[in-house]
Formats: C-alpha cells, sequence, structure tokens
C-alpha cells in the first residue's frame, strides 16, 4: 500500500513525536540527526519500498540500510507506525532488556537488516545486497542512509568506489545532509563540499531535494529508480533537530534527549505546527 | 596407558621420513574450487591478491561468483556481510593481517555483532611470508578473531586440513575466521584422519606431557614428541584446529591425565591459541603450562625456516618447553 504525500506528512508529525517521548523517557539517545532524517524514512517505508509489515522475513523486499545506526530512534518509530511493532514499545528504547538498543542490533529487532552504529560501513553491506541481487537477477532494490558527517569515513567512499564499478543501478545511496556533527558545522569540522561534485566524479548519479519536502524525495526516489548502468545519491538537504524550535540547527542536539519540561514544550510546538 | 602414533587418525605413514609438502593456502583454494561446484550460494571475495590467497582458481573457473574489491578490505569486509544477507555464503579472502588488522572494526560491528554468516580467509599467517618482514607477517589473528563474540576459529595443521576446514565453515551458520599461510609445509594428514568442527584430535598418546598445537606448529609438536622419546619422555601431542569455541574436555582430560601442558603456535602467545588453552587450564584444572610461540615482538625480514629458529619455534623448543613443565610437574 502506497501513502499519499498528505498522510505522510501527519505520519512525519507522529514519529517526530515519539522520538521526543522515546529519547525524553530513555534519557539519552540521538534527537537530532534522528529529526532531520524523519521525512526520508517515512517516505521510503510508506510508499517507496517493496516491503511487507505482516512478513518482515519476505525475500521479495527492498533493504533498508541504516548506516548512521545513532538515528535509530527515527527508524524504530516509523517501523512502529508502519505496523511492524506496536508503537507502545518505542517506550522501552535503550533499556535493559529493550529489542530497542541504543544502537541498531538485527539480532534482537528482526525488522532491522543489520546492526549499525560504527559509522562508515553500512554503503558496503548495501552494495554486498545490491551485488547479490545482480548475480541472481533479482530486480530488488537497495537502499542506504548515510549522514553528512560520516561521509568523512574513508571507507564510504571504498564502497562508493566499488558500487561504480560494478553499475549498481538497484543501489540507491540518501545523505541526510543536516549540515552538522558532533563537534560543529561539517564545514568547519572537516569540510565536504563540493558534496555533489564528489559523488559525480565517484561514477554516481546525483539528485539534489530538499529532504523535508515528501513530494521532492518521492520525485528523488522515482528518477533513481530509472537511472541505469550506475547507482544513484539523493543529497537531502535537512535541518537537524527539524520541527523543534530550539533544537533546530544545534549541535548539542546531536546525541542529548530532552528533559521531561523540554519534551512537553517540544510536543506542543510539533502539536501546533502546520 | 596408551602410548605413541595414534592409528585411528590415519597420519601419513612415513610421518617422520620425507613428507610431500604444500601450502596451506591451497588448501583454501582447493577447498573453495570444491565449494564452488557443490554449494552454488558460494561466493568468494578478494582484494587484489588473488594468486597469494588461492582465489584465481574459483575465480577462473566461477567468474560469476567472483567478486574482485580492489584495495579495499574495510569494504570488502560489509559488502561480504551484504551477499550473506541475501543469501549467499560469502568467503573473504586477504592476508591475516588486513582482516583481522585492517578490517577489525568491520569484522566486529558489521560480521560478528550483526551474526551474519560471512567466512573469513586469512592467509600469511605467522611468519611464513618471511622476506616482506613485519608488516606482513601475521602474528595477532588469532587473538583478534576468538575475542569477538559469534566468531569461530580455525588454524588447521596442513594443506589437507586447511581444504577440509574451508569446506566444513559453508556448513557452520555464522562467521567463521580461518587461518593459513604461505609457505609449504608439511602434510601429515590423509583424506581418512578425522576433521571434526570443535573436536580436538589426539594425534600421539602419551603419558608424561601434553602438546596441544595448531597450524602448521602440529607437525613441529611430532617431530618434538620424538626428540623427547628419544630422551624416555613420553608425550602427547593433540592438534586443536578448532581454537574456538575450544575443546573444553579434551584440554581438561589432557591436564589430568599428564599433569604438564605445553602450547604451541606461529602466533604471539599473549591472546592467542596458548592463552586460549592456558585459560581453560587455570579455571578448570591447574597444571604448569608453558607456551611456545612468538614473545611479544615483531616479524622481521628472513627465509621463514631461519626465523622459525630464530623465534623459537622450532620443535627443539617445543622439547625443551616440555622438559620444563615436566620438572616443574615433579615439584
Amino acid at each position: 500500500m502506497k501513502y499519499g504525500i498528505e498522510e505522510m506528512k501527519k505520519i512525519a508529525k507522529e514519529v517526530r513525536k515519539d522520538i521526543i517521548r522515546m529519547t525524553a523517557e530513555a534519557g539519552s539517545g540521538h534527537p537530532g540527526g534522528s529529526l532531520s532524517s524523519v521525512e526520508i524514512m517515512v517516505s521510503l517505508y510508506f510508499h517507496v519500498m517493496e516491503h511487507n509489515p505482516e512478513n518482515h522475513k519476505w525475500e521479495g523486499r527492498d533493504r533498508f540500510i541504516l548506516s548512521k545506526g545513532h538515528v535509530c530512534p527515527a527508524l524504530y518509530a516509523t517501523l512502529a507506525r508502519r505496523g511492524y511493532f506496536d508503537p507502545e514499545e518505542l517506550l522501552t528504547l535503550r533499556k535493559l532488556g529493550s529489542r530497542l538498543q541504543g544502537h541498531p542490533d538485527r539480532n534482537k529487532l528482526p525488522y532491522l537488516e543489520i546492526s549499525s552504529g560504527s559509522l562508515g560501513q553500512g554503503l558496503s553491506v548495501a552494495v554486498g545486497m545490491a551485488i547479490g541481487f545482480k548475480m541472481d537477477n533479482r530486480n530488488q532494490r537497495v537502499y542506504c542512509l548515510m549522514g553528512d558527517g560520516e561521509l568523512q569515513e574513508g571507507q564510504i567512499w571504498e564502497a562508493a568506489m566499488t558500487g561504480a564499478h560494478y553499475k549498481l543501478d538497484n543501489l540507491c545511496g540518501i545523505v541526510d545532509v543536516n549540515g552538522l556533527q558532533i563537534d560543529g558545522w561539517t564545514k568547519d569540522v572537516m569540510n565536504l563540499e563540493p558534496l555533489a561534485n564528489k559523488w559525480k566524479a565517484f561514477g554516481w548519479h546525483v539528485i539534489e531535494v530538499d529532504g523535508h519536502d515528501i513530494g521532492e524525495l518521492l520525485k528523488a526516489f522515482e528518477e533513481a529508480k530509472n537511472v541505469g548502468g550506475k547507482p544513484t545519491v539523493i543529497l537531502a538537504r535537512t535541518v537537524k533537530g527539524k520541527g523543534i524550535s530550539f533544537m533546530e540547527n544545534r549541535a548539542e542536539w546531536h546525541g542529548k534527549a530532552p528533559t521531561r519540561e523540554e519534551a512537553e514544550i517540544a510536543l506542543k510546538e510539533l502539536e501546533e505546527m502546520e | 596407558m596408551k602410548s605413541g602414533i595414534n592409528p585411528g587418525m590415519h597420519l601419513v605413514e612415513n610421518l617422520y621420513g620425507k613428507v610431500d609438502k604444500i601450502p596451506t593456502r591451497d588448501g583454501y583454494g582447493k577447498g573453495l574450487l570444491e565449494l564452488g561446484e557443490k554449494n552454488k550460494d558460494v561466493v568468494v571475495l578478494c582484494a587484489d591478491l588473488s594468486e597469494s590467497t588461492r582465489t584465481h582458481w574459483f575465480a577462473e573457473k566461477y567468474p560469476e561468483r567472483f567478486v574482485e574489491v580492489g584495495i579495499s578490505e574495510q569494504d570488502m569486509m560489509g559488502i561480504a556481510a551484504g551477499l550473506a544477507a541475501v543469501g549467499k555464503i560469502p568467503y573473504v579472502s586477504t592476508y591475516g593481517v588486513f582482516c583481522t588488522g585492517r578490517a577489525w572494526d568491520q569484522m566486529r560491528t558489521t560480521v560478528a555483532y550483526g551474526n551474519f554468516n560471512v567466512k573469513i580467509g586469512g592467509a600469511h599467517g605467522g611468519v611464513s611470508v618471511g622476506p616482506d618482514g613485519a608488516t606482513h607477517q601475521s602474528l595477532e589473528e588469532i587473538a583478534l578473531s576468538r575475542v569477538l563474540p559469534n566468531m569461530k576459529v580455525i588454524v588447521p595443521a596442513d594443506y589437507l586440513e586447511t581444504k577440509k576446514a574451508t569446506i566444513e565453515a559453508s556448513k557452520i551458520s555464522g562467521p567463521v575466521f580461518i587461518r593459513f599461510g604461505r609457505e609449504k609445509v608439511p602434510v601429515i594428514t590423509t583424506e581418512e584422519t578425522p576433521f571434526r568442527f570443535g573436536k580436538a584430535e589426539i594425534y600421539r598418546f602419551g603419558n608424561d606431557v601434553s602438546i596441544f598445537a595448531c597450524g602448521p606448529m602440529v607437525y613441529e609438536a611430532l617431530l618434538a614428541a620424538k626428540q623427547l622419546e628419544e630422551r624416555g619422555i613420553d608425550a602427547m601431542v593433540v592438534n586443536i584446529h578448532t581454537v574456538k569455541p575450544i575443546d573444553i574436555d579434551m584440554i581438561i582430560k589432557a591436564a589430568k591425565e599428564t599433569g604438564g601442558i605445553v602450547t604451541a603456535e606461529e602466533h604471539q602467545v599473549a591472546g592467542g591459541f596458548g592463552s586460549a588453552v592456558a585459560e581453560v587450564v587455570v579455571e578448570n584444572y591447574p597444571v604448569p603450562v608453558q607456551r611456545v610461540g612468538v614473545l611479544d615482538r615483531f616479524g622481521e625480514s628472513g627465509p621463514p625456516e631461519e626465523l622459525m629458529k630464530k623465534f623459537d619455534l622450532e620443535s627443539t623448543s617445543i622439547a625443551r618447553a616440555a622438559e620444563s613443565v615436566i620438572k616443574r610437574k615433579k615439584k
């Protein structure tokens, strides 16, 4: 079932609320990058990808690799809202015995394709899946979400080379370009620009979009499906902490949970948001 | 009390004569070739070392299932996890230093934590790469791999056992690390010699001391037992090819029967095979243990056989260690 844009906007708002509630309840976690990646994950799970919440092991599913594992609150909330598990469970995030580990564990939560948390490793796994699908002439697609700060890891560029070398047009990378990392703005910490040219030089088809505009994202994913002979990367320009006034564009919210009071203010802001 | 070579192991007849020598890496290559025929899910990955790792035999016969990734071991480890995730049985192939060193975090977080069905072939283990020197002589892989949950570790004794281990690994669920070497080493086992994953095998019965060995050091241990026999010492020799999960029952049994243990490995003793044995011994049945191996130093250039002598990794060193253990035992 494919959801419409207006429906997905509402779902994105619910996912944002979940992220605030979960991290506040946990007392730790990564709200900033979770909030910036919401529309990307909602677009994938509610419209773009072929998958089945009733049968998560369905062999014919498209694959989603979360390389920037720390934003798992956004993924957990998206999966729960999509029907993979009861959203009540979201409040167990980071607690002892929870399936919702601080960074994703595929052996605890079987709806995850990989365990991740050490940055820079996901794109290689996505490349491996895409190669495997090509070997067997399977026409599934592989999606991999990376952070922009994460692109400072060298392994990403090894995988970028491999993806182009093997002409993996069944592979689509998405970079959540929120411009911030723990120590500050990426341009100050370790400049990544010109980012589009870097990917182009590595042989990828590059699409740049507003990462909070679901319509633009859907168009980009559709364009990627029609690119032949090379992988696509979508550079999704986003705002870290998107939707919460006091979190937006503030590096300090990378890895800090809101207090109960802050969470209440944040939830109120989301409620009043258009 | 049983003594002497265990006939049930069907070792080569002229064990102490002139034995054939074949590199263990050839066993990996031939094992993959056989697997290619038997199991269509097996894929082989290589990082610009196809001839060195003997994966070129597989590549020539099954090019559609061979993935060359260039000089990028970290990427290769992740790609293997991805291939495993879509139903393949990938064999990552490179030098031991690179798969367990360069790509250790990928081996840890993506492969082992994810518990993917990835097989890792580490070539050029030990000082056998000789003239290339310390950077390429892998002396740490057993420690680096066995510390990881979900990871299994096999260090086969010779060419044939490496072939058997390579094939067996495809039947084991989850990540497996297999260590092998570059140089020709004696082939001491036969097709009939049992290879059971996780089971140590007694190659020589003995009552005075136990020598546990892995890799080509099993042959050195058998030579040491012969030297000891000439001095009236009856040594048990056990091939512990599976370093993880290690055969705890065998170690305890041997400790009880002989009262003293020597371990032999072409690897750092710290955290390696000898440490793995010692951990079992001290927790279950403490007896004197002496570890023969590389003693907290890097390798260096030289002919492999001369390096073995310089690093005290020969049979004579094992025999000396056995005598010293027996002395401690009698105190």
